[in-house]
């Protein structure tokens, strides 16, 4: 489902900020699978994704999504395949419009934009069923403006509207990582079902190592823009965070130093 | 005070066809989150092409049609209203095609939207004085001879009774818009339109919505330079001229009808289409407010920039000290419901 084939990415080349963020990455995904992404500060964990959903292109290297190569697609164009819940909860909705607007323009995600009018009544009652499954209360509010919502509904949101138009593949960059620890379970749970529900090809990252070794079936661990743990299958079901730790210092040589990474 | 009682038909109709330009400021500056400059320019381009339209259609048609037929449509038909209606046509496309340029110099080459407006505004001047106005300064609109939608000197012949009453100016300006804010209301409704907004309110989430937010940009800064140059087409009728510094502190007008709008009426008007009439009756509000000045204070109205510029300072900074020195306590007992 998702190809990527060696890409690499250096931020301000050739100045004293160079920062070679993404080191000849490979990846492929098949369909269905639910990759979650560790890894600490900087190890090219977000640029990753932002490669694959087309904030910049990349430097060289190529992404596949179901057989179409997007690498040098524009961002508005892929994201007819691809699903995104960003790490800040303001980045993923539009804060002036209304639950059903935002709901509204993630339902057009990848068709032409028309003289139609923009939200029709049964879509409301569509909306309004899909907000009941998420169990906020956000049902009976449909025409509240979105910046009214807390940081874990409006990440809750962010998550139905990338997955409103079935995507090939979804994107969730540490989209639990700005929630307090109750909130951040709630989206987790849902986000689960969900993927679950639709089968859908994932890339989750999280800086907390239990979560990604509770979820999905597949775990992979960045290190100075490279893939340096890729776990799958049955050894994924038996991880321990111990073995975790042991095998990032047996492929980068160093222990894993990373506070964050460790309480979590 | 009876200066000023005479002279508030006047005001109110000056205010309302600036109000359309403010609407326009309204879509770049609210819904696209865009500091449009363009304005000041376009504005005047809108006046200028209807001028030079209204001067020279009959013999545009003619050229294009021969001068034997044009005579034989002027015989048969009022031709001065299909000349009318080219006039303010040709200004809203002059007014789409300005706001077109500066939105390709922003999204195309990348340049900062206040600069790419600027360097529009800039390119127009010449634009408007050469290839428009003819390197004439002025052009005067032959009010007498020619069919006007508004003109300064129909309030008086409504009260005269030699018009009739929708011909007052502040009838078909009221008419123009509602008729405005009707097609907007529609059109920021559709999935179009709602993407436009979606794109002034927060690009990353548009594009991650597969919204092409560079086109959308494009589209909005036409669609309100569209609407600032057929102002623009309605003041030069009304005043009966075009001149070439008509859109001078244009933008800074429109600003003021829509921070005056939005502080009287922010509270009233939550539906869309009524805060785009917030924003006509802004500029209406800023019209009567300066005629009054002027009648009540004898003030030289060589000074009214500075009042403008002086008013609009201190209305942008109300909701900053608002927000810096008078924050209420926030009442406790909120975290249950969080």
């Amino acid at each position: 489902m998702l190809e990527i084939t060696n890409i690499s990415k250096t931020f301000n080349p050739g100045t004293v900020n160079e920062k070679v963020a993404l080191n000849g990455v490979s990846l492929k995904l098949e369909e269905g699978d639910f990759v979650t992404v560790i890894g600490g500060n900087g190890a090219g964990k977000s640029t990753l994704l932002n490669a694959v959903a087309g904030t910049w292109p990349v430097d060289e290297g190529s992404i596949v999504i179901g057989g179409v190569n997007v690498t040098r697609m524009a961002e508005h164009k892929r994201a007819k395949y691809i699903g995104r819940v960003f790490q800040d909860p303001m980045l993923g909705t539009a804060a002036t419009m209304q639950i059903e607007e935002n709901l509204a323009l993630a339902k057009r995600r990848g068709q032409k934009r028309t003289l139609k009018v923009g939200i029709t009544a049964a879509e409301r009652q569509e909306y309004k069923e899909l907000l009941e499954s998420l169990g906020l209360g956000l049902e009976s509010r449909l025409t509240a403006k979105v910046g009214l919502l807390s940081g874990g509904q409006r990440q809750a949101l962010t998550l139905l509207m990338a997955t409103l138009q079935k995507p090939k593949l979804l994107l969730l960059d540490e989209h639990t990582a700005a929630l307090d620890p109750k909130t951040a379970a709630k989206v987790l749970e849902a986000t689960e079902r969900i993927v679950q529900k639709d089968q859908l090809t994932t890339l989750m990252i999280t800086h907390n190592m239990k979560d990604a070794i509770a979820h999905g079936n597949r775990l992979i661990m960045m290190h100075e823009g490279r893939i340096a743990v890729d776990v799958s299958g049955e050894e994924k079901k038996k991880l321990t965070v111990e073995d975790l730790l042991q095998l990032f210092e047996k492929a980068s040589g160093q222990e894993m130093a990373n506070d964050r990474m460790l309480l979590a | 005070m009876t200066s000023l009682l005479n002279a508030l038909p006047g005001s109110i109709s000056q205010g309302l066809i600036w109000g359309i330009m403010a609407i326009g400021v309204y879509i770049t500056y609210r819904l696209l989150d865009v500091a449009d400059l363009t304005v000041d320019g376009s504005f005047c381009t809108g006046g200028a092409m209807c001028a030079v339209t209204l001067a020279n259609g009959k013999d545009w048609l003619g050229a294009i049609f021969g001068a034997e037929t044009v005579e034989a449509w002027a015989a048969s038909f009022n031709l001065n209203i299909v000349i009318l209606i080219m006039a303010v046509l040709f200004a809203f496309m002059a007014g789409l095609l300005a706001g077109m340029c500066t939105g390709l110099l922003h999204t195309a080459c990348g340049i900062p939207a206040i600069l790419a407006g600027i360097l529009t505004q800039l390119g127009l001047w010449s634009v408007n004085l050469v290839t428009i106005l003819d390197k004439k300064a002025s052009l005067a609109i032959n009010v007498r001879k020619m069919d006007l939608l508004v003109a300064l000197g129909y309030i008086k012949d409504v009260e005269n009774g030699k018009r009739w009453f929708i011909q007052h100016p502040i009838f078909v300006a009221g008419i123009f818009t509602i008729v405005i804010i009707g097609i907007l209301y529609w059109f920021f409704g559709t999935e179009l339109g709602s993407s436009i907004r979606a794109t002034g309110a927060n690009r990353a989430m548009a594009r991650a919505q597969g919204i092409n937010t560079n086109k959308n940009t494009v589209l909005g800064l036409m669609l309100s330079n569209g609407l600032v140059a057929l102002s623009g087409a309605l003041l030069a009728q009304y005043q009966g001229f075009a001149e070439i510094n008509m859109g001078r502190g244009a933008i800074v007008i429109g600003l003021a009808a829509v921070i005056i709008g939005e502080v009287v009426f922010g509270k009233l008007f939550r539906n869309f289409g009524l805060k785009l009439l917030a924003v006509s009756i802004g500029a209406v509000i800023y019209y009567i407010v300066i005629q009054a000045v002027i009648s009540l204070s004898g003030i030289d109205s060589n000074y009214l920039k500075l009042l403008t510029a002086i008013i609009v300072a201190f209305f942008l900074a109300v909701p900053y000290w608002k927000g810096k020195y008078f924050t209420k306590p926030v009442k406790r007992g909120g975290a249950q419901n969080a």
